[in-house]
Protein backbone atom coordinates (compact mmCIF):
# COMPACT_ATOMS: atom_id res chain seq x y z
CA UNK A 1 0.00 0.00 0.00
CA UNK A 2 1.47 3.49 -0.74
CA UNK A 3 1.99 6.39 1.67
CA UNK A 4 0.77 9.06 -0.02
CA UNK A 5 1.76 12.39 2.66
CA UNK A 6 -0.68 15.36 2.74
CA UNK A 7 0.95 18.50 1.16
CA UNK A 8 1.12 22.15 2.83
CA UNK A 9 -1.91 23.27 -0.19
CA UNK A 10 -3.77 19.86 1.76
CA UNK A 11 -3.41 20.90 4.82
CA UNK A 12 -4.73 24.43 4.92
CA UNK A 13 -7.56 23.65 2.58
CA UNK A 14 -8.55 20.95 5.24
CA UNK A 15 -7.87 23.22 8.12
CA UNK A 16 -9.88 26.23 5.90
CA UNK A 17 -12.36 23.29 5.57
CA UNK A 18 -12.80 22.78 9.14
CA UNK A 19 -13.06 27.07 10.05
CA UNK A 20 -9.63 26.52 11.64
CA UNK A 21 -6.43 28.70 11.10
CA UNK A 22 -3.87 26.80 12.47
CA UNK A 23 -3.34 22.87 13.39
CA UNK A 24 -2.57 24.28 17.03
CA UNK A 25 -5.65 25.42 16.79
CA UNK A 26 -7.80 22.25 15.90
CA UNK A 27 -5.84 20.60 18.86
CA UNK A 28 -6.47 23.10 21.42
CA UNK A 29 -8.90 20.88 23.62
CA UNK A 30 -5.71 19.13 24.30
CA UNK A 31 -4.19 20.12 27.22
CA UNK A 32 -1.13 22.09 26.62
CA UNK A 33 1.02 19.72 29.08
CA UNK A 34 0.27 16.64 27.17
CA UNK A 35 1.20 18.59 23.55
CA UNK A 36 4.48 19.36 24.92
CA UNK A 37 5.76 16.14 23.71
CA UNK A 38 8.82 16.18 22.12
CA UNK A 39 10.92 13.13 21.09
CA UNK A 40 14.48 13.19 21.92
CA UNK A 41 15.81 11.97 18.10
CA UNK A 42 19.23 12.36 16.59
CA UNK A 43 19.41 14.97 13.36
CA UNK A 44 18.22 13.04 9.72
CA UNK A 45 20.71 11.18 8.09
CA UNK A 46 20.72 10.29 4.36
CA UNK A 47 19.45 6.92 2.96
CA UNK A 48 23.11 5.36 2.61
CA UNK A 49 24.10 6.56 6.07
CA UNK A 50 21.34 4.72 7.57
CA UNK A 51 21.48 1.63 5.21
CA UNK A 52 25.28 1.84 7.15
CA UNK A 53 24.27 2.37 10.20
CA UNK A 54 21.38 -0.53 10.07
CA UNK A 55 23.78 -2.84 9.05
CA UNK A 56 26.48 -2.22 11.22
CA UNK A 57 23.41 -2.69 14.00
CA UNK A 58 22.13 -5.99 12.05
CA UNK A 59 25.86 -7.66 11.89
CA UNK A 60 25.69 -7.67 15.84
CA UNK A 61 23.65 -10.45 15.91
CA UNK A 62 24.60 -13.95 14.71
CA UNK A 63 21.94 -15.61 12.49
CA UNK A 64 20.85 -18.92 12.87
CA UNK A 65 22.76 -19.97 9.60
CA UNK A 66 26.13 -18.56 10.92
CA UNK A 67 25.94 -21.11 13.95
CA UNK A 68 25.37 -25.33 13.90
CA UNK A 69 22.29 -25.67 15.70
CA UNK A 70 20.71 -28.37 18.00
CA UNK A 71 18.33 -25.96 19.49
CA UNK A 72 14.89 -27.40 18.59
CA UNK A 73 11.85 -27.17 21.67
CA UNK A 74 9.15 -26.09 19.60
CA UNK A 75 10.53 -24.16 17.03
CA UNK A 76 12.95 -26.14 14.40
CA UNK A 77 15.48 -25.33 11.54
CA UNK A 78 14.46 -27.61 8.72
CA UNK A 79 15.06 -27.26 4.59
CA UNK A 80 13.18 -24.64 3.54
CA UNK A 81 12.69 -25.24 -0.89
CA UNK A 82 13.43 -21.61 -2.25
CA UNK A 83 10.30 -21.71 -4.29
CA UNK A 84 8.28 -21.28 -1.10
CA UNK A 85 9.97 -17.31 -0.59
CA UNK A 86 9.40 -16.72 -4.44
CA UNK A 87 5.50 -18.22 -4.54
CA UNK A 88 4.64 -16.27 -1.32
CA UNK A 89 6.37 -13.19 -2.44
CA UNK A 90 3.78 -12.63 -5.47
CA UNK A 91 1.52 -9.14 -4.95
CA UNK A 92 -1.66 -11.32 -5.20
CA UNK A 93 -0.92 -13.40 -2.54
CA UNK A 94 1.23 -11.23 -0.23
CA UNK A 95 -1.35 -9.05 0.18
CA UNK A 96 -4.75 -10.80 0.13
CA UNK A 97 -6.98 -9.55 2.92
CA UNK A 98 -9.88 -11.10 4.82
CA UNK A 99 -11.70 -13.28 2.17
CA UNK A 100 -15.51 -12.10 3.33
CA UNK A 101 -16.43 -11.50 -0.50
CA UNK A 102 -16.13 -14.47 -2.43
CA UNK A 103 -16.81 -13.56 -4.94
CA UNK A 104 -13.31 -11.25 -5.07
CA UNK A 105 -11.82 -13.88 -3.02
CA UNK A 106 -11.22 -16.93 -5.20
CA UNK A 107 -7.42 -17.28 -5.18
CA UNK A 108 -7.20 -16.44 -1.65
CA UNK A 109 -9.86 -19.34 -0.66
CA UNK A 110 -8.81 -21.51 -2.61
CA UNK A 111 -4.93 -22.00 -1.11
CA UNK A 112 -6.56 -21.91 2.30
CA UNK A 113 -8.50 -24.58 0.83
CA UNK A 114 -5.71 -26.76 -0.24
CA UNK A 115 -3.79 -25.63 2.88
CA UNK A 116 -6.96 -27.49 4.85
CA UNK A 117 -6.52 -30.50 2.83
CA UNK A 118 -3.33 -30.88 3.00
CA UNK A 119 -3.20 -30.72 6.66
CA UNK A 120 -6.51 -32.80 7.18
CA UNK A 121 -3.94 -35.87 4.82
CA UNK A 122 -1.07 -35.38 7.10
CA UNK A 123 -2.86 -35.64 10.39
CA UNK A 124 -5.87 -37.73 9.40
CA UNK A 125 -8.20 -35.74 10.78
CA UNK A 126 -11.73 -34.98 9.22
CA UNK A 127 -11.70 -30.89 9.20
CA UNK A 128 -9.26 -28.70 9.22
CA UNK A 129 -9.27 -24.38 10.21
CA UNK A 130 -8.34 -21.91 7.92
CA UNK A 131 -4.87 -21.97 10.82
CA UNK A 132 -4.54 -20.05 13.75
CA UNK A 133 -1.64 -18.12 14.77
CA UNK A 134 0.92 -19.98 16.56
CA UNK A 135 0.91 -23.97 18.18
CA UNK A 136 0.61 -21.83 21.56
CA UNK A 137 -2.85 -20.39 20.22
CA UNK A 138 -4.27 -23.73 19.39
CA UNK A 139 -3.51 -25.18 22.89
CA UNK A 140 -5.94 -22.77 24.41
CA UNK A 141 -8.10 -23.05 21.52
CA UNK A 142 -8.72 -26.30 21.63
CA UNK A 143 -9.79 -25.69 25.65
CA UNK A 144 -12.13 -23.34 24.84
CA UNK A 145 -13.58 -25.88 22.22
CA UNK A 146 -13.18 -28.66 24.50
CA UNK A 147 -15.35 -26.76 26.89
CA UNK A 148 -17.63 -25.77 24.52
CA UNK A 149 -18.55 -28.87 23.47
CA UNK A 150 -18.69 -30.23 27.08
CA UNK A 151 -20.76 -27.41 28.92
CA UNK A 152 -21.02 -29.44 32.07
CA UNK A 153 -17.73 -30.61 32.28
CA UNK A 154 -14.90 -27.80 34.07
CA UNK A 155 -11.58 -29.79 34.23
CA UNK A 156 -8.88 -29.85 31.87
CA UNK A 157 -6.16 -32.49 32.12
CA UNK A 158 -2.81 -31.72 30.48
CA UNK A 159 0.65 -33.47 30.70
CA UNK A 160 3.29 -32.23 32.23
CA UNK A 161 5.36 -33.18 29.42
CA UNK A 162 3.49 -30.97 26.64
CA UNK A 163 5.73 -27.57 26.33
CA UNK A 164 6.03 -25.37 29.18
CA UNK A 165 5.02 -22.64 27.32
CA UNK A 166 2.05 -24.07 25.67
CA UNK A 167 1.04 -24.61 29.43
CA UNK A 168 1.62 -21.18 30.36
CA UNK A 169 -0.60 -20.31 27.69
CA UNK A 170 -3.40 -22.89 28.51
CA UNK A 171 -3.25 -20.95 31.80
CA UNK A 172 -3.91 -17.55 30.82
CA UNK A 173 -6.23 -18.45 28.20
CA UNK A 174 -8.34 -19.93 30.93
CA UNK A 175 -7.61 -17.49 33.79
CA UNK A 176 -10.85 -16.11 35.44
CA UNK A 177 -12.74 -18.62 34.34
CA UNK A 178 -14.47 -21.76 36.32
CA UNK A 179 -12.32 -24.33 34.97
CA UNK A 180 -9.93 -26.56 37.13
CA UNK A 181 -6.37 -26.99 35.04
CA UNK A 182 -4.57 -30.21 36.34
CA UNK A 183 -1.15 -31.31 34.94
CA UNK A 184 -0.32 -34.95 35.35
CA UNK A 185 3.30 -36.11 36.53
CA UNK A 186 5.92 -37.87 33.84
CA UNK A 187 8.11 -41.56 34.76
CA UNK A 188 10.86 -42.21 32.45
CA UNK A 189 9.84 -39.43 30.19
CA UNK A 190 6.53 -39.98 29.43
CA UNK A 191 3.42 -39.12 30.84
CA UNK A 192 2.74 -41.08 33.52
CA UNK A 193 -0.59 -43.15 32.37
CA UNK A 194 -1.59 -44.26 36.11
CA UNK A 195 -2.02 -40.98 36.87
CA UNK A 196 -3.66 -40.34 34.08
CA UNK A 197 -6.65 -43.38 35.05
CA UNK A 198 -6.80 -41.70 38.56
CA UNK A 199 -6.95 -38.20 37.72
CA UNK A 200 -9.28 -38.18 34.37
CA UNK A 201 -13.44 -38.15 35.59
CA UNK A 202 -16.68 -37.65 34.61
CA UNK A 203 -15.62 -33.81 34.60
CA UNK A 204 -13.12 -33.90 32.65
CA UNK A 205 -14.18 -32.22 29.06
CA UNK A 206 -10.75 -32.86 27.52
CA UNK A 207 -6.83 -34.47 28.23
CA UNK A 208 -4.19 -32.93 26.02
CA UNK A 209 -1.18 -34.87 25.26
CA UNK A 210 2.09 -34.24 23.20
CA UNK A 211 3.82 -36.71 20.98
CA UNK A 212 6.83 -36.21 20.67
CA UNK A 213 6.33 -34.36 23.76
CA UNK A 214 8.41 -31.86 25.02
CA UNK A 215 11.20 -34.04 26.22
CA UNK A 216 11.31 -35.87 22.44
CA UNK A 217 9.77 -38.62 23.52
CA UNK A 218 6.90 -40.88 21.85
CA UNK A 219 3.78 -41.57 24.21
CA UNK A 220 1.70 -44.07 23.91
CA UNK A 221 -1.08 -42.14 22.38
CA UNK A 222 -3.26 -45.29 21.33
CA UNK A 223 -3.97 -46.36 25.21
CA UNK A 224 -3.95 -43.05 26.53
CA UNK A 225 -6.39 -42.37 23.96
CA UNK A 226 -8.65 -45.42 25.26
CA UNK A 227 -8.25 -44.37 29.11
CA UNK A 228 -9.92 -40.74 28.05
CA UNK A 229 -12.39 -41.68 25.57
CA UNK A 230 -13.40 -44.57 28.24
CA UNK A 231 -14.28 -41.34 30.21
CA UNK A 232 -15.96 -39.05 27.25
CA UNK A 233 -13.73 -36.45 27.10
CA UNK A 234 -11.69 -35.27 24.00
CA UNK A 235 -8.57 -36.17 23.74
CA UNK A 236 -6.60 -33.64 22.24
CA UNK A 237 -2.69 -34.36 20.46
CA UNK A 238 -0.42 -31.90 19.98
CA UNK A 239 2.09 -32.91 17.42
CA UNK A 240 4.93 -32.06 15.29
CA UNK A 241 3.92 -32.00 11.85
CA UNK A 242 7.04 -33.45 10.28
CA UNK A 243 7.49 -36.51 12.64
CA UNK A 244 3.70 -37.56 11.13
CA UNK A 245 5.84 -39.13 7.83
CA UNK A 246 6.97 -41.59 10.02
CA UNK A 247 4.99 -41.45 13.11
CA UNK A 248 0.83 -43.09 12.99
CA UNK A 249 -0.85 -39.82 12.54
CA UNK A 250 -3.45 -38.83 15.41
CA UNK A 251 -6.49 -39.54 13.09
CA UNK A 252 -5.34 -43.34 13.42
CA UNK A 253 -5.34 -43.70 17.22
CA UNK A 254 -8.66 -41.97 17.48
CA UNK A 255 -7.85 -37.87 18.35
CA UNK A 256 -11.06 -35.37 18.67
CA UNK A 257 -8.58 -33.03 17.63
CA UNK A 258 -5.13 -32.64 16.69
CA UNK A 259 -3.33 -29.34 16.99
CA UNK A 260 0.43 -27.75 16.81
CA UNK A 261 3.16 -25.88 15.20
CA UNK A 262 3.16 -25.18 11.96
CA UNK A 263 6.60 -23.81 11.71
CA UNK A 264 8.51 -26.98 10.73
CA UNK A 265 6.77 -26.55 7.01
CA UNK A 266 8.39 -24.25 5.54
CA UNK A 267 8.95 -21.18 7.97
CA UNK A 268 12.02 -19.92 9.44
CA UNK A 269 13.03 -20.01 12.79
CA UNK A 270 12.67 -16.78 13.98
CA UNK A 271 12.40 -14.91 17.78
CA UNK A 272 8.77 -13.88 17.85
CA UNK A 273 7.37 -15.62 14.55
CA UNK A 274 5.37 -15.11 12.70
CA UNK A 275 4.28 -18.45 13.18
CA UNK A 276 0.80 -20.56 12.41
CA UNK A 277 -0.72 -23.00 14.43
CA UNK A 278 -3.24 -25.96 12.99
CA UNK A 279 -5.96 -27.15 14.28
CA UNK A 280 -7.78 -30.21 13.04
CA UNK A 281 -10.94 -32.33 14.69
CA UNK A 282 -13.19 -35.31 14.19
CA UNK A 283 -16.38 -34.50 12.39
CA UNK A 284 -18.56 -34.82 15.39
CA UNK A 285 -17.13 -31.40 16.79
CA UNK A 286 -17.20 -29.44 13.42
CA UNK A 287 -19.60 -27.35 14.52
CA UNK A 288 -17.47 -25.93 17.33
CA UNK A 289 -14.38 -25.52 16.18
CA UNK A 290 -12.46 -22.72 16.01
CA UNK A 291 -11.72 -20.24 13.76
CA UNK A 292 -12.54 -20.06 9.98
CA UNK A 293 -13.24 -22.68 7.36
CA UNK A 294 -13.04 -22.28 4.39
CA UNK A 295 -15.46 -25.07 1.82
CA UNK A 296 -15.96 -25.92 -1.77
CA UNK A 297 -19.12 -25.03 -3.18
CA UNK A 298 -20.81 -24.12 -6.25
CA UNK A 299 -21.26 -20.81 -7.74
CA UNK A 300 -25.04 -19.40 -9.18
CA UNK A 301 -23.91 -21.58 -12.49
CA UNK A 302 -23.02 -24.41 -11.27
CA UNK A 303 -18.69 -23.69 -11.35
CA UNK A 304 -16.65 -24.68 -8.70
CA UNK A 305 -16.14 -22.05 -5.86
CA UNK A 306 -15.16 -22.11 -2.61
CA UNK A 307 -16.29 -19.53 0.33
CA UNK A 308 -15.76 -19.31 4.36
CA UNK A 309 -18.15 -22.03 5.57
CA UNK A 310 -20.15 -23.35 8.85
CA UNK A 311 -19.85 -19.69 10.18
CA UNK A 312 -22.58 -20.03 12.57
CA UNK A 313 -19.53 -21.07 14.77
CA UNK A 314 -18.32 -17.61 14.58
CA UNK A 315 -18.47 -14.92 16.84
CA UNK A 316 -20.22 -12.23 14.75
CA UNK A 317 -22.66 -14.79 14.27
CA UNK A 318 -23.25 -16.70 17.21
CA UNK A 319 -22.01 -13.69 19.71
CA UNK A 320 -21.33 -14.88 23.12
CA UNK A 321 -21.59 -18.61 22.38
CA UNK A 322 -19.41 -18.85 20.05
CA UNK A 323 -16.20 -21.21 20.73
CA UNK A 324 -13.63 -18.61 20.30
CA UNK A 325 -13.18 -15.16 19.27
CA UNK A 326 -10.48 -15.77 16.71
CA UNK A 327 -12.21 -14.48 13.27
CA UNK A 328 -9.08 -14.40 11.35
CA UNK A 329 -6.19 -16.68 10.85
CA UNK A 330 -2.32 -16.72 9.18
CA UNK A 331 -3.12 -17.02 5.53
CA UNK A 332 0.43 -16.23 4.64
CA UNK A 333 2.14 -18.63 7.22
CA UNK A 334 -0.33 -21.18 6.04
CA UNK A 335 0.16 -20.72 2.45
CA UNK A 336 4.06 -21.51 3.30
CA UNK A 337 3.25 -24.54 4.61
CA UNK A 338 0.58 -25.36 1.90
CA UNK A 339 3.57 -24.69 -0.73
CA UNK A 340 6.24 -26.63 1.48
CA UNK A 341 3.69 -29.90 1.42
CA UNK A 342 2.93 -29.67 -2.19
CA UNK A 343 6.70 -29.64 -3.05
CA UNK A 344 7.60 -32.41 -0.69
CA UNK A 345 4.58 -34.61 -1.33
CA UNK A 346 3.91 -37.96 0.66
CA UNK A 347 6.73 -39.45 0.02
CA UNK A 348 9.11 -36.39 0.61
CA UNK A 349 7.20 -36.16 3.83
CA UNK A 350 8.04 -39.65 4.55
CA UNK A 351 11.92 -39.23 3.35
CA UNK A 352 12.53 -36.48 5.67
CA UNK A 353 11.05 -37.32 8.84
CA UNK A 354 13.00 -40.80 8.27
CA UNK A 355 15.86 -38.21 7.91
CA UNK A 356 15.31 -36.93 11.27
CA UNK A 357 15.23 -39.81 13.14
CA UNK A 358 18.19 -41.52 11.58
CA UNK A 359 20.20 -38.34 12.03
CA UNK A 360 18.54 -37.75 15.81
CA UNK A 361 19.37 -41.54 16.70
CA UNK A 362 23.23 -41.09 14.99
CA UNK A 363 23.96 -37.99 17.44
CA UNK A 364 21.96 -39.68 20.49
CA UNK A 365 24.27 -42.91 20.34
CA UNK A 366 27.59 -40.43 19.61
CA UNK A 367 26.78 -38.14 22.48
CA UNK A 368 26.02 -41.18 24.81
CA UNK A 369 29.58 -42.48 23.54
CA UNK A 370 30.83 -39.17 25.48
CA UNK A 371 32.29 -39.93 28.63
CA UNK A 372 30.21 -38.12 31.25
CA UNK A 373 27.15 -37.79 29.08
CA UNK A 374 24.43 -39.96 28.75
CA UNK A 375 20.80 -40.25 27.57
CA UNK A 376 18.20 -38.67 30.63
CA UNK A 377 15.63 -41.71 29.15
CA UNK A 378 17.11 -44.35 27.48
CA UNK A 379 13.70 -46.39 27.37
CA UNK A 380 11.73 -44.01 25.51
CA UNK A 381 11.32 -44.07 21.74
CA UNK A 382 12.17 -40.36 20.43
CA UNK A 383 11.92 -38.66 17.18
CA UNK A 384 14.19 -35.53 16.20
CA UNK A 385 14.83 -34.57 19.67
CA UNK A 386 16.02 -36.12 23.20
CA UNK A 387 17.50 -35.54 26.25
CA UNK A 388 20.68 -35.52 27.46
CA UNK A 389 22.01 -35.70 30.58
CA UNK A 390 25.32 -33.62 31.25
CA UNK A 391 28.79 -34.09 33.57
CA UNK A 392 28.36 -30.57 34.07
CA UNK A 393 25.27 -28.25 34.75
CA UNK A 394 23.72 -28.15 30.60
CA UNK A 395 24.37 -23.79 30.84
CA UNK A 396 27.91 -24.28 31.28
CA UNK A 397 28.74 -26.66 28.58
CA UNK A 398 26.18 -24.66 26.61
CA UNK A 399 28.36 -21.95 26.99
CA UNK A 400 31.75 -22.85 26.58
CA UNK A 401 29.93 -24.55 23.30
CA UNK A 402 28.82 -21.43 22.32
CA UNK A 403 32.78 -20.20 21.65
CA UNK A 404 32.75 -22.82 19.07
CA UNK A 405 29.56 -21.60 17.39
CA UNK A 406 27.55 -24.60 17.86
CA UNK A 407 24.30 -24.38 20.01
CA UNK A 408 24.53 -27.76 21.78
CA UNK A 409 20.64 -27.52 22.55
CA UNK A 410 18.30 -25.86 25.39
CA UNK A 411 19.62 -26.25 29.39
CA UNK A 412 16.09 -27.16 30.90
CA UNK A 413 16.77 -25.93 33.95
CA UNK A 414 15.08 -22.81 32.87
CA UNK A 415 11.84 -24.98 33.32
CA UNK A 416 12.84 -27.75 36.32
CA UNK A 417 16.12 -26.61 38.49
CA UNK A 418 16.26 -30.42 39.39
CA UNK A 419 16.83 -30.91 35.43
CA UNK A 420 20.34 -28.29 36.02
CA UNK A 421 22.24 -30.98 34.40
CA UNK A 422 20.13 -31.87 31.49
CA UNK A 423 20.47 -30.79 28.06
CA UNK A 424 17.64 -30.95 25.19
CA UNK A 425 19.04 -32.07 21.80
CA UNK A 426 17.39 -31.76 18.41
CA UNK A 427 19.23 -33.21 15.38
CA UNK A 428 16.84 -32.47 12.12
CA UNK A 429 17.94 -33.63 8.44
CA UNK A 430 19.95 -30.50 8.33
CA UNK A 431 22.65 -31.79 10.42
CA UNK A 432 25.32 -33.65 8.53
CA UNK A 433 27.15 -36.55 9.93
CA UNK A 434 30.44 -34.25 10.15
CA UNK A 435 28.18 -31.64 12.46
CA UNK A 436 27.33 -34.59 14.77
CA UNK A 437 31.15 -35.55 15.11
CA UNK A 438 31.85 -31.75 15.62
CA UNK A 439 29.16 -31.70 18.39
CA UNK A 440 30.18 -34.85 20.09
CA UNK A 441 33.98 -33.80 20.12
CA UNK A 442 33.12 -30.39 21.57
CA UNK A 443 30.92 -31.63 24.01
CA UNK A 444 33.90 -33.93 25.52
CA UNK A 445 36.18 -31.08 25.28
CA UNK A 446 33.74 -28.91 27.04
CA UNK A 447 33.21 -31.27 29.77
CA UNK A 448 37.09 -32.21 30.38
CA UNK A 449 38.02 -27.77 30.72
CA UNK A 450 38.83 -26.81 33.94
CA UNK A 451 36.58 -23.72 34.81
CA UNK B 1 -50.39 -18.45 9.64
CA UNK B 2 -50.19 -22.12 11.11
CA UNK B 3 -50.82 -22.54 15.03
CA UNK B 4 -52.54 -26.20 15.89
CA UNK B 5 -55.42 -25.59 18.40
CA UNK B 6 -54.44 -28.66 20.18
CA UNK B 7 -51.52 -27.09 20.98
CA UNK B 8 -49.57 -25.30 23.70
CA UNK B 9 -46.34 -23.12 22.77
CA UNK B 10 -44.10 -20.69 24.40
CA UNK B 11 -42.59 -16.99 23.73
CA UNK B 12 -39.96 -17.89 22.22
CA UNK B 13 -41.50 -20.13 19.11
CA UNK B 14 -41.22 -23.93 20.56
CA UNK B 15 -44.57 -25.67 20.83
CA UNK B 16 -45.78 -28.48 23.22
CA UNK B 17 -47.99 -31.74 22.61
CA UNK B 18 -48.93 -33.39 25.73
CA UNK B 19 -50.19 -36.78 26.23
CA UNK B 20 -53.53 -37.45 27.18
CA UNK B 21 -52.13 -38.21 31.08
CA UNK B 22 -50.02 -35.12 30.79
CA UNK B 23 -46.85 -36.83 31.71
CA UNK B 24 -44.21 -36.74 28.43
CA UNK B 25 -44.56 -34.03 26.04
CA UNK B 26 -43.15 -33.70 22.32
CA UNK B 27 -41.27 -30.35 21.47
CA UNK B 28 -40.90 -28.95 18.34
CA UNK B 29 -40.31 -25.23 16.51
CA UNK B 30 -43.29 -23.23 14.95
CA UNK B 31 -43.92 -22.73 11.35
CA UNK B 32 -43.50 -18.88 11.96
CA UNK B 33 -40.36 -19.87 13.94
CA UNK B 34 -38.79 -22.04 10.75
CA UNK B 35 -39.84 -19.26 8.17
CA UNK B 36 -38.25 -16.63 10.26
CA UNK B 37 -34.86 -19.18 10.48
CA UNK B 38 -35.26 -19.59 6.50
CA UNK B 39 -33.74 -23.08 6.12
CA UNK B 40 -32.32 -24.97 8.58
CA UNK B 41 -28.81 -26.81 8.20
CA UNK B 42 -27.77 -28.29 11.56
CA UNK B 43 -29.43 -28.82 14.60
CA UNK B 44 -27.65 -29.75 18.09
CA UNK B 45 -30.05 -31.32 20.29
CA UNK B 46 -29.81 -32.69 23.76
CA UNK B 47 -29.26 -36.48 24.59
CA UNK B 48 -31.41 -39.20 25.74
CA UNK B 49 -31.46 -38.94 29.13
CA UNK B 50 -30.55 -34.88 29.68
CA UNK B 51 -32.34 -33.21 32.46
CA UNK B 52 -33.72 -30.26 31.42
CA UNK B 53 -35.01 -27.07 32.89
CA UNK B 54 -37.82 -24.65 31.87
CA UNK B 55 -37.02 -21.61 30.39
CA UNK B 56 -33.47 -22.78 29.88
CA UNK B 57 -31.17 -23.51 26.90
CA UNK B 58 -31.56 -27.02 25.48
CA UNK B 59 -30.76 -27.36 21.72
CA UNK B 60 -29.13 -24.93 19.14
CA UNK B 61 -30.52 -24.64 15.45
CA UNK B 62 -28.37 -23.49 12.59
CA UNK B 63 -29.95 -21.79 9.55
CA UNK B 64 -28.18 -20.39 6.45
CA UNK B 65 -28.65 -16.55 8.21
CA UNK B 66 -27.92 -17.66 12.03
CA UNK B 67 -27.81 -19.81 14.61
CA UNK B 68 -30.56 -19.52 17.53
CA UNK B 69 -30.89 -21.49 20.82
CA UNK B 70 -33.93 -23.09 22.19
CA UNK B 71 -35.62 -23.28 25.25
CA UNK B 72 -36.46 -25.83 26.73
CA UNK B 73 -40.95 -25.19 27.35
CA UNK B 74 -40.98 -27.46 30.23
CA UNK B 75 -38.81 -29.18 33.09
CA UNK B 76 -37.93 -32.57 33.19
CA UNK B 77 -35.59 -35.29 31.36
CA UNK B 78 -35.48 -36.09 27.65
CA UNK B 79 -36.81 -39.56 26.61
CA UNK B 80 -36.12 -39.20 22.36
CA UNK B 81 -34.82 -37.39 20.20
CA UNK B 82 -35.64 -37.15 16.31
CA UNK B 83 -32.87 -38.90 14.30
CA UNK B 84 -34.52 -37.85 11.25
CA UNK B 85 -34.68 -34.32 12.30
CA UNK B 86 -30.89 -34.71 13.08
CA UNK B 87 -30.13 -36.55 9.64
CA UNK B 88 -32.35 -34.16 7.38
CA UNK B 89 -32.86 -30.69 9.34
CA UNK B 90 -35.01 -29.34 6.28
CA UNK B 91 -37.81 -31.54 7.55
CA UNK B 92 -38.17 -28.75 10.04
CA UNK B 93 -38.67 -26.94 7.40
CA UNK B 94 -41.07 -28.75 5.70
CA UNK B 95 -43.47 -29.73 8.29
CA UNK B 96 -42.50 -27.75 11.86
CA UNK B 97 -45.86 -29.25 13.72
CA UNK B 98 -45.41 -33.04 12.38
CA UNK B 99 -42.37 -35.11 11.07
CA UNK B 100 -40.47 -32.12 12.42
CA UNK B 101 -40.68 -32.64 16.06
CA UNK B 102 -37.12 -32.15 18.07
CA UNK B 103 -37.60 -34.04 21.16
CA UNK B 104 -39.79 -35.82 23.73
CA UNK B 105 -39.72 -35.32 27.63
CA UNK B 106 -40.74 -36.84 30.53
CA UNK B 107 -41.85 -34.13 32.73
CA UNK B 108 -41.00 -33.26 36.28
CA UNK B 109 -43.72 -31.08 37.06
CA UNK B 110 -46.82 -31.33 35.37
CA UNK B 111 -48.11 -27.60 36.96
CA UNK B 112 -45.73 -25.82 34.51
CA UNK B 113 -48.23 -26.56 31.75
CA UNK B 114 -50.40 -23.29 33.36
CA UNK B 115 -47.39 -21.28 32.18
CA UNK B 116 -47.71 -22.22 28.84
CA UNK B 117 -49.64 -20.41 26.01
CA UNK B 118 -52.79 -21.63 24.37
CA UNK B 119 -53.48 -21.22 20.17
CA UNK B 120 -54.65 -18.10 20.85
CA UNK B 121 -52.37 -16.51 23.53
CA UNK B 122 -49.66 -17.66 20.80
CA UNK B 123 -51.27 -16.09 17.64
CA UNK B 124 -51.88 -12.61 19.37
CA UNK B 125 -48.30 -12.14 20.22
CA UNK B 126 -47.59 -13.26 16.18
CA UNK B 127 -50.12 -10.51 15.43
CA UNK B 128 -48.30 -8.24 17.69
CA UNK B 129 -45.22 -9.17 16.02
CA UNK B 130 -46.73 -8.60 12.30
CA UNK B 131 -47.89 -5.21 13.19
CA UNK B 132 -44.97 -4.31 14.93
CA UNK B 133 -43.12 -5.42 11.69
CA UNK B 134 -45.27 -3.56 9.35
CA UNK B 135 -44.57 -0.24 11.80
CA UNK B 136 -40.84 -0.42 11.65
CA UNK B 137 -41.38 -1.22 7.60
CA UNK B 138 -43.42 2.28 7.53
CA UNK B 139 -40.76 4.26 9.03
CA UNK B 140 -38.05 2.95 6.87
Amino acid sequence: MDYIPNTEADLSAMLREIGVASFDELVAAIPASLRQFKMELPAAMSESELQRELGAMAARNTPLDALTSFLGAGAYEHFIPSAIDHLVSRGELYTAYTPYQAEASQGTLQLLYEYQSLICALTGMDVSNASLYDGGTTVGESAYLALNAHPKRNRIVISSAVHPEYRQILKTYTAGMDVQIVELPTRDGLTDLDALAATVNENTAAVLLQSPNFFGCIEPMQRAGEMIKSKGAWFVAVVNPISLGVIKPPGEYGADLAIGEGQPLGIPVAYGGPYVGFLTSSKQLIHKISGRIVGRSVDTEGREAFCLTLQAREQHIRREKATSNICSNQSLMALRTAIFLSLLGKRGMREIAELNLRRSHQAAGAISRVPGFALKFPRAPFFNEFVVTCPAPAQTICDRLERDGILAGLPLGRFDAAMERDLLVCVTETKSTANIERLAEALGRAASQKV
Amino acid sequence: MNVPSDLKYTESHEWVKLSKDKATATVGLTDFAQEELTDIVYLDLPKVGDEIEAGTECAVVESVKAASDIYAPLSGQVTEVNQAALDDPAVVNEDAFGKGWLFKMKLADPAEIEELLSDSDYEEILSEKESQDEDEEEEK
